[in-house]
């Protein structure tokens, strides 16, 4: 449906996006992960049509976009703080895009209606869009994307200005419905859990070049380098010197599973994988902050020498704050990654 | 495509702005084929034009700081209060800027003069200081700076403000900090309109300035009209034309330094009534203000119209309906003036808002020193004398392929260069405030360049459009330095019809100037009225 080809764009001396290379397959959701200035809202402008590319193409189903300026190429945007048209109430800013291509009012009302009972909003049509929550706005910016039917929904952090809670029930609602509809989507986000949880696949850029790109699993099991583990929020990372089954740190020595790169490396060990025992087992640690996530504990090690972990226990587990543990590592949690630099 | 955009407004310049002064200031310095430049310095180094350029500068900059001083506390009351009567009132300031100056120097006189107003109540007069003129000059563009800064700043979100004092400044810290530098493009605007007017002044300072107070204008119109010495009045169209430019080169250059996006707000979510002893101190005393120089010289000039030998009475009305009744004043009775005025007013909106427009949706983004020229060069009809342009009109457009000087659209022609730039000035702001990514947001959706510029940005500016076409139609009703030589005997304007009546002596003529001036007053107030209503109508949509 959608293939990228070296897509390069610069903004004077700085390469926002450096020969980047993306498909994406009809019916999949993609999602594009980085931090900000990584280049992944220059990707959506440029796919859209609304940055000039400076080398590289965009093909639409195989055809080339260069020549088709924005409106004819069929897309659909939703930006990132919704751009409704502030002068229009909902059920004209829903309607828009079918009266720019010149659908029959009846037509465009009934549809108008469908898909804001699609979003949840059924019967806002005469609302004024100032009058609308965050949610509400995003709903119908959502709605006044989908309205034309474009070949491909592109998102820019769709969800990044609501809160949490909304965010969290929204995400599971738009991978429902766009599975439901067999919607095309390409999604900037810099929110890992809102990529993962929408994405069939993942793409993750740095600098305007991808650095990942993979399942959610797949990219969160086996993060590619250190970048890309610091921006899932992976901490426990150390330098590392790989032999058979054991890596030397900083820590001692941590097993590694059979199979793992040889030499220096980086190595993440995941929060799940630090096992915390009595003070007598393994690498001696003073417990610090701790991070009540639900039923899982986040708590802060400090061993006598070297970088400080996080460990993921119990509520049962948690040691107290200042107590003496012991920490031991499960081979299957870590990951050895190329070395840093 | 936008540098297209231009290619008509640059055009329409050319043609009817560049072409006629350009030739005219070519007949006064050329002789026998040669420029005479030499004539540049010898007129320069005459005492009494130096005392001409010296008392023109500085009556426009004490006009110009009075008038902030006396109209910004108004801008913020129309901008933030709410109060019956606003509709009304706002028409009300704005009636001066519509009326021919010449009757607004009258007024002004039987105001302040010998056997005026205040010389009968008190024995005070000021005819013969240079107050009376400033007063007129603030008399005149009060309603440019309530207008222009009141405009944008009853769109400021005062949340902004808001912000600033929950962050510890103080409520004068809070509006110098954070409104006035969002309001000072508009500040700055305005300041430099009511200086480009009060700089090329010409009605007022005839009739108050006497021999002794003279600006360019007058002089040009002077040389030009009464003494025939065209090479002064070229030389003194020069001037006025490099200071003019040179006042738009620092205000572009101001204003270059100030714009930023702003974010705009439904002007009634930001008014309300006023409250405390303070904000109904401040708007008692713009009130106050608004009668004192406003509605009493408009009283003065209503009691005069009506002021018949006999008593009090509508004789002066009755005979404007003749042409008889003036001897051979007129062809056609002073009334038709009124139908004149109007449907050249209308033809010469219609012309600066298409010419405008297209400018405006032109300059939109700002880019390269080519935009920022075009900016500047649309301000300069309004510092150039009207004198030469109209003037100018008649030596150039006379003959084939452009003979229009017996066709009735010369006269629009040379309004709408006056109204154009009040139309990119007033939409400019605007549409620069637009969010780009509105007009990306419609292109995604199908939206043509062309059809996001109407669908976006066209009912964004709705509002600034209709100030903007209220403007035009109110300078094209009241022009006159460059009418009074293109329209036709028998088919004046209104101000054109006042002049000639107050050109003559006789109290039926003087009395019959102030009926005819009342009628345009009437008539700009009625359909600033209905500019007021249609603008009220349609806020609920933003």
């Amino acid at each position: 449906m959608l293939a990228v080809e070296s897509a390069t764009v610069r903004f004077g001396k700085r390469t926002a996006l450096d020969a980047v290379d993306l498909e994406v397959a009809d019916h999949e959701i993609v999602c594009v992960l980085g931090p900000s200035g990584s280049g992944k809202s220059t990707l959506l402008r440029a796919v859209a049509g609304l940055q000039p590319l400076d080398g590289g193409r965009v093909l639409l189903d195989g055809a080339d976009q260069a020549p088709l300026p924005v409106h004819r190429r069929g897309l659909g945007l939703m930006f990132q703080d919704h751009q409704l048209f502030p002068h229009r109430d909902v059920g004209a800013n829903v309607a828009f895009g079918l009266r720019m291509h010149g659908v029959p009012r009846a037509e465009r009302d009934r549809r108008a209606g469908e898909l804001l009972d699609l979003v949840g909003l059924p019967g806002a049509g005469r609302r004024a869009v100032a009058a609308l929550s965050g949610g509400e706005q995003q709903r119908v910016a959502l709605a006044r994307a989908l309205a034309p039917r474009p070949k491909l929904l592109m998102l820019d952090e769709p969800l990044g200005q609501l809160d949490r809670s909304l965010r969290e029930r929204l995400v599971v609602e738009l991978r429902t419905l766009f599975g439901r509809l067999g919607t095309t989507v390409l999604a900037v986000t810099h929110d890992q859990g809102e990529a993962f949880a929408l994405a069939d696949r993942v793409v993750v850029m740095r600098d305007g070049r991808i650095a990942q790109a993979g399942t959610p699993l797949e990219v969160w099991r086996r993060p590619a380098s250190a970048f890309v583990a610091r921006f899932l929020g992976f901490d426990n990372l150390v330098d590392a010197t790989v032999t058979g089954t054991a890596a030397d740190t900083a820590w001692g020595k941590v097993p590694v599973p059979e199979g793992s790169p040889q030499g220096d490396c980086e190595l993440l060990v995941r929060p799940g994988g630090v096992r915390i025992g009595g003070p007598a087992d393994g690498l001696r640690c003073t417990a610090g902050v701790r991070t009540f996530r639900g039923h899982r504990v986040t708590v802060v090690l400090h061993p006598g020498d070297g970088p400080a972990l996080e460990a993921e226990c119990g509520l049962r587990d948690t040691p107290d704050e200042g107590a003496v543990v012991g920490v031991t590592f499960d081979p299957d949690e870590t990951v050895v990654l190329p070395p840093a630099g | 495509m936008r540098l297209g955009l231009m290619v008509v407004p640059v055009a329409f310049f050319a043609l009817f702005f560049a072409y006629p002064v350009v030739a005219i200031v070519g007949r006064g310095l050329k002789a026998d084929g040669v420029w005479r430049f030499g004539r540049i310095g010898a007129v320069l180094s005459r005492p009494d034009i130096l005392d001409v350029l010296w008392f023109t500068t500085w009556q426009a900059l004490a006009s110009t700081v009075l008038t902030l001083v006396i109209a910004l506390p108004g801008a913020y009351v129309f901008a933030r209060f709410a109060f019956p009567g606003k509709q009304l009132l706002r028409a009300v300031v704005t009636v001066p800027f519509v009326l021919p100056t010449v009757v607004v120097g009258t007024a002004f006189l039987a105001l302040l003069g010998r056997g005026g107003f205040l010389d009968e109540l008190w024995g005070v007069r000021l005819d013969t200081t240079v107050w009376a003129i400033l007063l007129a000059h603030v008399f005149f563009n009060y309603a440019v700076v309530v207008r222009t800064v009141g405009g944008l700043w009853s769109q400021l979100d005062p949340r902004q403000e808001e912000a600033a004092r929950v962050l510890g400044a103080g409520r004068f810290a809070a509006w110098r900090r954070v409104t006035l530098p969002a309001l000072a493009p508009a500040v700055a605007a305005a300041a430099l309109m009511v200086f480009l007017f009060t700089f090329t002044s010409f009605g007022v300072v005839q009739i108050l300035g006497g021999p002794a107070y003279s600006t360019l204008e007058v002089e040009i119109y002077r040389q030009t009209a009464q003494l025939l010495d065209l090479p002064t009045a070229a030389v003194l169209t020069l001037v006025q034309f490099a200071a003019v430019g040179g006042i738009l080169a620092v205000h572009a250059w101001t204003v270059r330094r100030r714009e930023t996006v702003l974010k705009l707000v439904d002007p009634a979510q930001t008014a309300r009534p006023p409250r405390g002893a303070g904000q109904r101190a401040l708007l008692g005393g713009v009130l106050l203000t608004v009668l004192l120089l406003v509605v009493v010289p408009l009283g003065v000039l209503v009691e005069r119209s009506l002021d018949t030998s006999g008593g009090y009475g509508f004789d002066f009305y009755r005979a404007l309906q003749s042409a008889d009744a003036n001897g051979s004043t007129f062809l056609v009775p002073p009334l038709d003036a009124i139908g004149n005025s109007m449907r050249y007013a209308v033809v010469a909106t219609l012309i600066a808002l298409v010419i405008g427009g297209l400018a405006a949706a032109a300059l939109t983004r700002r880019a390269g020193p080519l935009v920022r020229g075009f900016d500047a060069l649309l301000m300069l009809p309004l510092g150039v004398s009207a004198v030469t342009v109209g003037f100018g009109f008649l030596i150039t457009l006379d003959e084939p392929p452009l003979d229009l000087r017996t066709s009735w659209i010369l006269v629009p022609l040379a309004q709408a260069l006056v109204g154009v730039p009040f139309v990119v000035r007033s939409m400019l702001p605007v549409l620069r405030a637009v969010d780009e990514r509105l007009r990306e947001a419609a292109a995604v959706l199908g939206a043509s360049p062309l059809r996001a510029w109407r669908e976006v940005d066209l009912p964004l500016v709705r509002r600034a459009v209709l100030v903007a076409a209220g403007f035009a139609f109110a300078v094209s009703l009241g022009e006159f330095g460059a009418t009074v030589f293109i329209a036709r005997p028998d088919n004046p304007t209104l101000p054109v019809a006042v002049a000639r009546l107050l050109g003559r002596s006789g109290e039926l003529n003087y009395g019959q100037a102030m009926a005819l001036s009342t009628i345009l007053m009437l008539v700009c107030a009625v359909s600033l009225l209905l500019l007021e209503r249609i603008r009220t109508d349609r806020s609920g949509e933003f």
